[in-house]
């Protein structure tokens, strides 16, 4: 299992890695951790004629405040970095949480987090923990920029907004306001495996009680992280209880759209889907009281 | 033959100058170019952890790397740990706990386990099997690789000053 | 006698060169001038073959040479049978279809080769192989056991007319007799599918021809390296001398390395002599799921009779087995589950029948367990739902009908994989199920700590099982021991190694005998340019039929050495003892000479010697069972089950194991803890699967789903007992495959145990959390 041969650009800032893209168009494929791309290539599944490697570009490798109060995520932030990271853990700590179900720690050591999204696969933690806070991705080609809401970035499976010559650059995560409770939980066969279901939630209550805002998104039940609008009607305006959650988690069961595959069928995903929204609602209201 | 490109890195303290193509895979140069055969491969995807390495300290897959990556950085790999007649603490808790049966997965293993075992003075079972998770054994069942990562733990806890003078003592001698 | 150093808690000498990477493996050798194989498989698992263009690749800078089967000329065969049919059993029907080394006219599995590339490195080969242009013609594959049969279905093999691999039925007793006066006769069917060996590391082969010396070395990580060396010289037309096959360290072996008539085996050291360049295949890890054997994939018509107080009458078992495309491993693995059936148990009358189906799979050859699990499994399930039926505790069933310590020698009147009948040699196989409840406290969890988690919403179930572990079969091994000037000792023997401990546990045998350390005893397996006789590593052998050659070897040297030492200390025989690496009179301890100086003056370099004797304190020696030797036990276990999402924690796992003597405890604590996590793997992880037109959907450890540390109990307690078997002077008995065979069925009962409202009965295996999660919701309808 060797991988094709490709022509390798390791550019040492930002400006010169749009300028190569911008060249190479559709021949160019950038290289951030590389832990899904290079596993790929190595199967020949995969087979970029060039590789624009950021690997060398300090610029994208930071974790900072945002001006709104939210958290700045350079894209080729390491996985272990923002796991490890205390700004993460006290502003983001939905991210924190989820961020040890990601592989195994030699592959978050090497992959990004930026890279995690922008690969946009539905059954990975980071494009639905992206989804789930709101966030802001700063998008750059040569000559221009633009920023995407997380809720239209995601086209399909491995299929993002991002062209051929564009890059993830930053993730803003936007401020959790008071009264935000945030809960992650995923099954998986087996510790560091994909998860079969996973689901990130976050949820909000007013000053009765109520809750004003609930997003749950959920992984592997779908073309793109799912994000679970039926569930989340149910909730808007109720005093959460028992009843209304498992209600949730019920709708959340229906409306998903998994498949079914050697490790799970879709019976079971559209279960755990319902037990993991339910699961992560408990604890996320808890959190936000 | 596509292009050639010069790299200039670190592995075991020595420097290293070579030219590679860009799709040699870390793992392939660290075995086939430099010889350091100690560096096993078992999938080539990322899963087995046998090629696991320290990259500038912290472990990593070589086969998930271009050699090319490595330009400037700093490896190190299982044979700059310690020698067959000075074992490093984490080796000889492996030797003393039989934690290990082929030896295939072990280099993955023993590089996964270094800076946990560095980091960590008395960790749990639990806590060494997790850290464990991104390595797979197929002799042994993990039960003796647990037992000497904890027994290293504490031998390299109560007696830190001894394990470096070992370390110390290996280097000394490979040069 | 010296120091006891059998049954001593040995650290292992071959560690050290391993734990700092210093130890070679066959990936690592390198030989100047050698260039790289890849080999091009089908994708297709049935189809014709069209055309070949190798035109392209050919012209690719870096490329030596591309090879297909119509290049190989007349040196292209099938075969050979690396196991014999079984003629031994009175009726049986055996269609040998051996192995091609690479398809011609035909492709008949998913992964048969097609084409080979020699290239200047793997890189380049694997480029080359997207050059080759393969023009198949494809067929309907057939992958489905019983369908296989059917009338109508695509023939794999045209010549014979049907996909009826074999048909072998043997009987003990009179089955349809018992059950007619049986109170109970429970039927049931049972699924169980296929699994990997998945070694670490992958199978690997490096062939250098030297046409000078018209020698070729052979590096190979094989288990079988006197059948490789035969195969190869036979294939060639070279003397058995000229072939060398080295066995370097090998990274996990588990049972497919024991083919020796894959393309590599046969292909490469041909092209060798060709291109007169060292050639080097390692097989990646695709291709180990796609190229390497595997194991398993049997439906099981079972029946049980018994009297109503549970004592087991008969027993009938009819089960089809996959031997996937062709059948070059003989019946070993369905002739394993023949003899594993009845397993512990006293089973008057016994009834067994294997349909061996040829399918559009991977060729079938023995994994850790080999059949045996299968037996084992269904038996065990049967005593479940019989238990239940009866209201009997699995406990009290399976007490009531285990063969007791006075009947050994126990003959099963079935003809096992050694052609010969299976005789149970010695044990005591009430006490091991015994010290298993005992260890697990089976009734304080059933009476006191069940109830209380139940009541908390907890899932916990509990099993316990049986096992036998038919080891240590014939024909034979040797070895031979030699103490030289410097007072070391080396023993050399035919079999190879793959991570079982030998070089500590072989050494200990010699340093007892001949009373040196045990690190001052080197050990060499696998290496025909050492030692030229021998069969292998299999069936859990390698410790008692190796060992016991080594054993008697070494004694040879002792006696060898003593004599020699009372000539020259003019000293009776009886007064002298070694130890230490010297040999001294017992009661005059300066009145010694040492080992080295003995092995010098027994190789005189001048002067006459005596007219019969033979030079050096050396001997060899060899060692053939009449039978296999059994091991047996019991396994224990406590799952708890999510309830929501079915996720599962072993809580509990206890196993208790008689292997007879035990040479190195530690190592042997080792063995079983790694049989236990393949069988771990084989209960809830592990599944090759295939959809119905013969493609591997997980053909990646991302899809195969090894166990890690975290599937693992915390911690597996181990019990042993000890009943040396009879039949060799160690006493001993395998163990290599022990923790494998029982855990399915322990896992199995332990699931239904915890999921007893649900009222489901398990009936495959393996099983997954999506699995258990759609049986209840089948159950619940």
């Amino acid at each position: 299992m060797k991988p094709a041969p490709f022509k390798y650009y390791a550019p040492e800032s930002l400006s010169e890695a749009l300028d190569v893209l911008a060249q190479l168009g559709y021949d160019g494929k950038i290289l951030a951790g590389g832990q899904s791309l290079i596993a790929t290539m190595n199967f020949r599944m995969s087979q970029p004629a060039a590789l624009v490697d950021l690997n060398n570009i300090k610029e994208l490798f930071f974790i900072r405040p945002a001006n709104d109060g939210g958290l700045s995520i350079g894209t080729m932030t390491r996985s272990s970095t923002v796991e490890h990271d205390k700004l993460v853990a006290k502003q983001s700590p939905l991210v924190a949480e989820a961020m040890p179900f990601i592989a195994h720690p030699q592959i978050r050591n090497r992959g990004t987090f930026g890279g995690a999204v922008a690969h946009a696969d539905p059954a990975g933690q980071a494009p639905a923990l992206v989804l789930a806070l709101n966030a802001k991705l700063l998008l750059k080609k040569k000559g221009s920029e633009r920023w995407f809401d997380a809720d239209d970035f995601f086209m399909g499976p491995f299929t993002s907004v991002l062209e051929p010559d564009e890059m993830l650059v930053e993730i803003v995560l936007p401020p959790l306001p008071a009264h935000t409770g945030t809960a992650y939980k995923h099954v998986a066969r087996q510790s560091g495996a994909t998860s079969l279901v996973g689901c990130a939630t976050v949820v909000k209550l007013d000053d009765k009680g109520r809750c004003s805002t609930a997003k749950m998104v959920l992984q592997s039940v779908g073309m793109t992280p799912f994000n679970a609008v039926q569930a989340a009607k149910l909730l808007i305006g109720q005093v959460p209880g028992e009843d209304i959650i498992r209600a949730a988690g019920e709708a959340a069961s229906k409306e998903v759209d998994p498949g079914t595959d050697i490790h799970a069928t879709e019976a079971y995903r559209r279960h755990l889907a319902g037990v993991l929204v339910r699961q992560t609602l408990n604890e996320a209201f808890t959190r936000a009281r | 033959m596509s292009d050639l490109y010069a790299i200039k890195l670190t592995v075991n303290g020595a420097v290293v100058e070579r030219e590679v193509e860009g799709r040699l895979l870390l793992s392939d140069f660290l075995r086939h170019e430099l010889c350091l055969t100690g560096t096993h491969v078992g999938c080539e995807h990322g899963v087995c952890g046998a090629c696991t390495i320290l990259f500038d300290g912290q472990p990593v897959r070589s086969c998930l790397m271009f050699a090319v990556q490595a330009n400037r950085h700093e490896i190190r790999t299982v044979e700059g740990l310690g020698t067959m007649e000075h074992l490093h603490p984490l080796q000889e808790a492996f030797h003393e706990k039989h934690g290990l049966q082929c030896g295939f997965c072990t280099p993955g293993i023993l590089m996964t386990m270094i800076p946990f075992v560095e980091s960590h003075h008395n960790p749990t079972h639990e806590e060494i099997r997790e850290a464990l998770a991104g390595n797979i054994c197929r002799c042994t069942g993990y039960e003796f690789i647990v037992d000497a990562v904890q027994l290293a733990t504490q031998k390299m806890h109560a007696g830190m000053k001894i394990a470096e003078a070992s370390i110390a003592n290996a280097i000394q001698e490979k040069r | 006698m010296s120091t006891k150093v059998i049954g001593q808690r040995i650290k292992r000498n071959e560690d050290p060169q391993l734990l700092t990477g210093q130890a070679l493996f066959t990936d690592d050798v390198q030989l100047s001038g050698m260039v790289h194989a890849a080999f091009l498989r089908s994708d297709h698992a049935h189809a014709m073959i069209k055309s070949i263009d190798t035109s392209v690749a050919k012209k690719r800078p870096g490329v030596l040479a591309v090879y297909t089967a119509e290049d190989f000329g007349d040196y292209w065969h099938v075969g050979p049978l690396q196991v014999p049919p079984p003629l031994a059993i009175p009726g049986a029907v055996f269609n040998a279809r051996p192995l091609p080394p690479i398809a011609k006219d035909k492709v008949r599995f998913s992964g048969e080769p097609l084409a080979v590339v020699i290239a200047e490195s793997r890189y380049i080969a694997e480029d080359a192989l997207a050059d080759i242009l393969v023009e198949l013609e494809p067929l309907k594959a057939i992958t489905n056991l019983e369908k296989a049969l059917e009338p109508g279905a695509p023939l794999l093999h045209d010549d014979l007319g049907t996909n009826l691999a074999a048909d072998v039925r043997q009987e003990h007793g009179n089955y349809a007799e018992a059950s007619a006066k049986a109170d109970v006769v429970i039927k049931r069917r049972f699924h169980i599918d296929r699994g990997a060996a998945a070694a670490m590391e992958n199978r690997g082969f490096v062939v250098d021809w030297d046409k000078r010396s018209r020698q070729m070395n052979v590096w190979s990580n094989c288990q079988a390296p006197i059948p490789l060396r035969n195969t190869i010289a036979a294939n060639l037309g070279l003397t058995a001398s000229q072939v060398r096959v080295i066995t370097p360290f090998v990274g996990g072996g588990f049972g497919p390395k024991i083919m020796t008539s894959q393309a590599e085996d046969v292909l490469l050291p041909w092209i060798a002599m060709r291109l007169e360049r060292p050639i080097k295949w390692i097989e990646d890890r695709r291709e180990n799921f796609l190229a390497t054997t595997s194991e398993r994939d049997q439906i099981h018509d079972v029946e049980i009779a018994l009297t109503k107080d549970g004592k087991i009458l008969g027993f009938s078992d009819t089960f089809y087995h996959n031997t996937g495309a062709y059948d070059p491993y003989g019946m070993t693995v369905p002739l394993n589950t023949h003899t594993h059936t009845t397993g512990s148990y006293d089973i008057a009358n016994f009834f067994t029948r294997v349909i061996m189906v040829f399918t559009n799979t991977m060729i079938v050859t023995p994994v850790r367990g080999a059949g045996r699990m299968y037996g084992v499994y269904i038996m065990e399930r049967m005593l479940d739902i019989a238990a239940k039926q009866l209201k009997l505790s699995p406990v009290e069933i399976r007490q009531r009908n285990l063969i007791q310590s006075n009947q050994f020698p126990y003959k099963t009147g079935i003809i096992g994989q050694d052609f010969v009948e299976n005789i149970l040699d010695s044990g005591n196989y009430p006490a091991t199920l015994q010290k298993a409840v005992e260890m697990i406290e089976y009734d304080k969890f059933v009476k006191e700590e069940q109830p209380r988690l139940r009541a908390e919403g907890k899932k916990v179930g509990i099993g316990v099982v049986c096992f036998v572990e038919g080891t240590a079969v014939g024909p034979y091994e040797g070895a031979r021991v030699n103490v030289d000037g410097t007072g070391k000792v080396t023993v050399v023997t035919g079999i190879s190694s793959q991570g079982q401990g030998h070089f500590t546990s072989f050494a200990q045998l010699v340093a007892e005998q001949v009373g040196v350390k045990v690190g001052d005893v080197r050990v060499i397996t696998g290496d025909t340019g050492h030692f030229h006789w021998g069969a292998g590593t299999f069936a859990s052998r390698g410790a008692t039929v190796a060992g016991n050659a080594i054993y008697t070897a070494a004694t040879k040297v002792r006696n060898k050495a003593l004599d020699l030492a009372s000539k020259v200390l003019e000293t009776p025989l009886e007064e002298l003892e070694i130890e230490d690496g010297v040999v001294r009179v017992a009661d005059i301890p300066q009145k010694s000479i040492s080992l080295g100086e003995l092995a010098t003056r027994a190789n005189p370099m001048r002067g006459t010697i005596d007219p019969n004797m033979e030079p050096g304190l050396e001997a060899t020696a060899f060692y053939g069972p009449p039978h296999g030797a059994t091991g047996q036990g019991a396994v224990a276990m406590i799952v708890d089950v999510d309830p929501e999402t079915y996720a599962v924690k072993i809580k509990r796992f206890v196993i208790v194991h008689d292997c007879g003597t035990v040479i190195n405890p530690l190592i042997l604590d080792g063995q079983i803890q790694g049989g236990v996590s393949m069988g771990i793997g084989n209960s809830y992880y592990e599944q090759i699967i295939y959809d119905g037109h013969g493609q591997v959907m997980n053909a990646s450890l991302m899809d195969y789903l090894l166990p890690l540390s975290t599937d693992m109990p915390l911690k597996m307690e181990l019990g042993h007992i000890s009943t040396p078997s009879p039949l060799n002077p160690l006493g001993a008995k395998g163990v290599g495959e022990a923790g494998a065979i029982p855990t399915p069925a322990a896992f199995a009962q332990a699931m239904e145990n915890a999921l007893a409202d649900e009222k489901i009965e398990i009936l495959q295996s393996p099983l997954s959390q999506s699995i258990m999660w759609q049986m209840v919701q089948e159950k619940r309808k």
